[in-house]
């Protein structure tokens, strides 16, 4: 997966939501939801990209798609550099890249079909003529595991896994090359959730899609990713294929969020790193390492100054300066 | 849609203002279309303009001839029966047209937000401080009497309503989450706007434009009883209220002496408000989605 062709490539993005006040609306601070955060996704692969809440990893997805505009930074998709593109070439570009979001409830609108909701993509882009679209729509809604019969049916009808269903179906149905998963399971029932992950692991050997897939849950990341990114107020912390990030984790962060997994056996001992104190404000954030604050083992260099994203060993990357000084055995 | 829509009717119809209001527009409605049959014109003439009936000056109580009285050398019977033609017109073209302006800007600067947000706003602000009656009645002095301008000034002075309503809502629907599912799709902008935003936002309007109809056709009448809406002999309820300026206060020792003047066209401005009202009221109660059943 490695040597594969790079679909997406983020660069030093950066996205700033000012905070105003006063009467003149004047700028007092900006919280830095993403930070400087550059990574690659490979065509075919599934990136994971874990974190808190708050952390800007939802942030992050929807800057990628320019759904919100970016402060700074570059994000090239398929080899052509998106990020100033204009919006009537922007919505060609909208075809190959499509999300999934995270509120099933929020993401159908009350007032359409399903067959309005799924065929609209397609009606844009004119991907199938008029005369196959029923056809079509009837086909994706029996793709992602629902009756044909639903197609004139409206969403407050479903359920949070059938609506999610008819969610995935409109992100398929314009046959994406890259699809963002916003904690698209995180608001699912458990035993509905690994049968919407199982959809997802379908469909992507059928369409041969790549994922980036957001999400809090490290156990769901596990399950379906290749590679893990491990986001810390709106910055990489690190970066490594799964065997190799669940086996040895190198950022003490990453090895507190692994160690808070619970593992389903009463048996198994292992160190549990409770993080002290809640995430600190990305309106302020902490000097030098951002992570020093709850860091177990800071010393004062982490204080002082920033670490940069490194790459330890081939493909691991990670920004501290003492990786690996806190382990999963403790 | 369809089920949607059923069963807001539904409950509608299972509310008793609801009903009242619904029968008493369908009264006023009725009146309206069979308006040459309750009250013959003559032939020849504008049916608008209500016939000279007698020549005195003097108001004349109800009699067989002229069931609601004379005012005005006129009868209010005709007077009340053609007015609801001309109320219905003022409240409804009035009611699209402020309705229409109003969803425009508001849904401009609802959608696109920041500086045109602040802009627009602003405009909107500013004609809401001007003092609704007295803008009305400046802009129809310099626009010419008449109803059309009566009209005019009542949209001018009205379309902030609907815009700062839909605005509030459209900033909600907004950040619902369809609406960015939308734009990842590619759907242009004015589509977002008019198949995603408006739907979800456009039924508090609809029921406030409701309750706006009634309001109009009082503020319509209020011009004309000043003088400066519906021209002499008009049939329009206002117009009416006018011959009794001079009659109101009633004879010597005889204070209600001249009721019929004021009880009909002012008795039927009132129901016509109410069922308006009614209806709005029912409307919100029906397609508030928190009582969905």
């Amino acid at each position: 997966m490695r040597n594969g062709e790079v679909l997406l490539r983020v660069e030093n993005l950066k996205k700033y939501f000012p905070l105003r006040a006063g009467v003149f609306k004047k700028v007092v601070g900006w919280v830095k939801a993403v930070d400087g955060v550059s990574f690659e996704v490979f065509t075919g692969e599934t990136l994971g990209v874990v974190g808190e809440s708050g952390c800007g990893k939802s942030t992050l997805g929807m800057t990628i798609l320019r759904l919100v505009e970016p402060t700074d930074g570059r994000i090239v998709f398929a080899g052509q550099d998106i990020t100033n593109l204009p919006p009537a070439r922007l919505r060609l570009i909208r075809k190959d890249m499509q999300m999934i979001f995270q509120d099933p409830f929020s993401s159908l609108n009350p007032r359409m079909t399903v067959q309005a909701i799924i065929e609209e993509g397609l009606k844009v882009h004119r991907v199938v003529p008029q005369s196959k679209m029923r056809e079509e729509v009837e086909m994706l809604l029996e793709r992602v595991g629902l009756s044909r019969d639903y197609i004139r049916r409206f969403p407050h009808e479903f359920s949070g896994g059938q609506r999610q269903r008819i969610s995935i179906a409109r992100a398929i149905a314009l046959r994406p090359r890259l699809v963002i998963a916003d904690e698209a399971l995180s608001s699912l029932d458990v035993s509905v959730r690994s049968q919407i992950l199982e959809l997802l692991r379908e469909l992507k050997k059928e369409y041969s899609l790549t994922y980036l897939f957001i999400s809090h849950d490290l156990a769901v990341v596990r399950q379906i990713s290749h590679r893990i990114l491990v986001m810390y107020l709106g910055k990489v912390v690190e970066l490594a294929p799964k065997e190799r990030f669940f086996s040895r984790p190198l950022h003490p962060y990453s090895v507190a969020l692994i160690s808070a997994v619970p593992i389903p056996d009463p048996e198994a001992r292992r160190s549990r790193i409770v993080l002290k104190g809640d995430v600190p404000s990305p309106l302020q954030p902490p000097s030098g390492c951002r992570f020093h604050t709850r860091c177990p083992k800071a010393q004062r260099v982490c204080a002082e100054l920033e670490p940069s994203l490194q790459e330890i060993e081939s493909g691991h990357f990670v920004a501290c300066h003492f990786p690996g000084c806190v382990t999963l055995e403790g | 849609m369809q089920e949607e829509t059923r069963k807001a009717l539904r409950r509608l119809f299972s509310n008793v203002s609801g009903v009242l209001g619904v029968v008493l527009l369908g009264f006023f409605v009725v009146v309206a279309l069979f308006a040459p049959l309750l009250a013959p014109p003559k032939s020849g003439r504008d049916p608008y303009f209500m016939p000279v009936v007698t020549w005195s000056a003097d108001p004349l109580p109800p009699s067989r001839e002229h069931p609601f009285g004379v005012a005005g050398k006129r009868d209010i019977f005709y007077g009340v029966v053609w007015g609801t033609r001309t109320a219905f017109r003022i409240g409804i073209l009035v009611t699209l047209a402020s309705t229409a302006i109003g969803l425009f800007v508001g849904s401009l600067a609802g959608y696109f937000g920041k500086i045109l947000d602040e802009i627009l706003m602003r405009v909107t602000d500013i004609f809401m401080a001007i003092p609704f009656l007295v803008a009305a009645m400046v802009l129809t002095t310099v626009l010419g009497t008449g109803l059309d301008k009566v009209m005019i000034a009542l949209v001018v002075f009205s379309w902030m309503y609907p815009a700062r309503l839909i605005r509030g809502n459209i900033l909600q629907v907004k950040e619902e989450q369809f609406v960015l599912a939308a734009k990842s799709l590619g759907v242009s902008d004015f589509v977002i706007i008019l198949r995603h935003v408006l739907p979800n936002a456009i039924f508090p309007v609809l029921i406030q434009a409701s309750m706006r109809m009634g309001s109009l056709v009082i503020t319509a009448a209020a011009l004309s009883f000043l003088g400066l809406g519906a021209p002499q002999g008009y049939a329009d309820w206002g117009a009416l209220l006018n011959y009794a300026r001079n009659w109101m206060l009633g004879g010597y020792g005889a204070t209600f002496k001249y009721w019929y003047m004021i009880a009909f066209p002012g008795g039927a401005m009132v129901l016509f408000v109410l069922a308006w009202n009614l209806l709005g009221d029912a409307l919100r109660d029906a397609f508030d989605p928190r009582l969905r059943w």
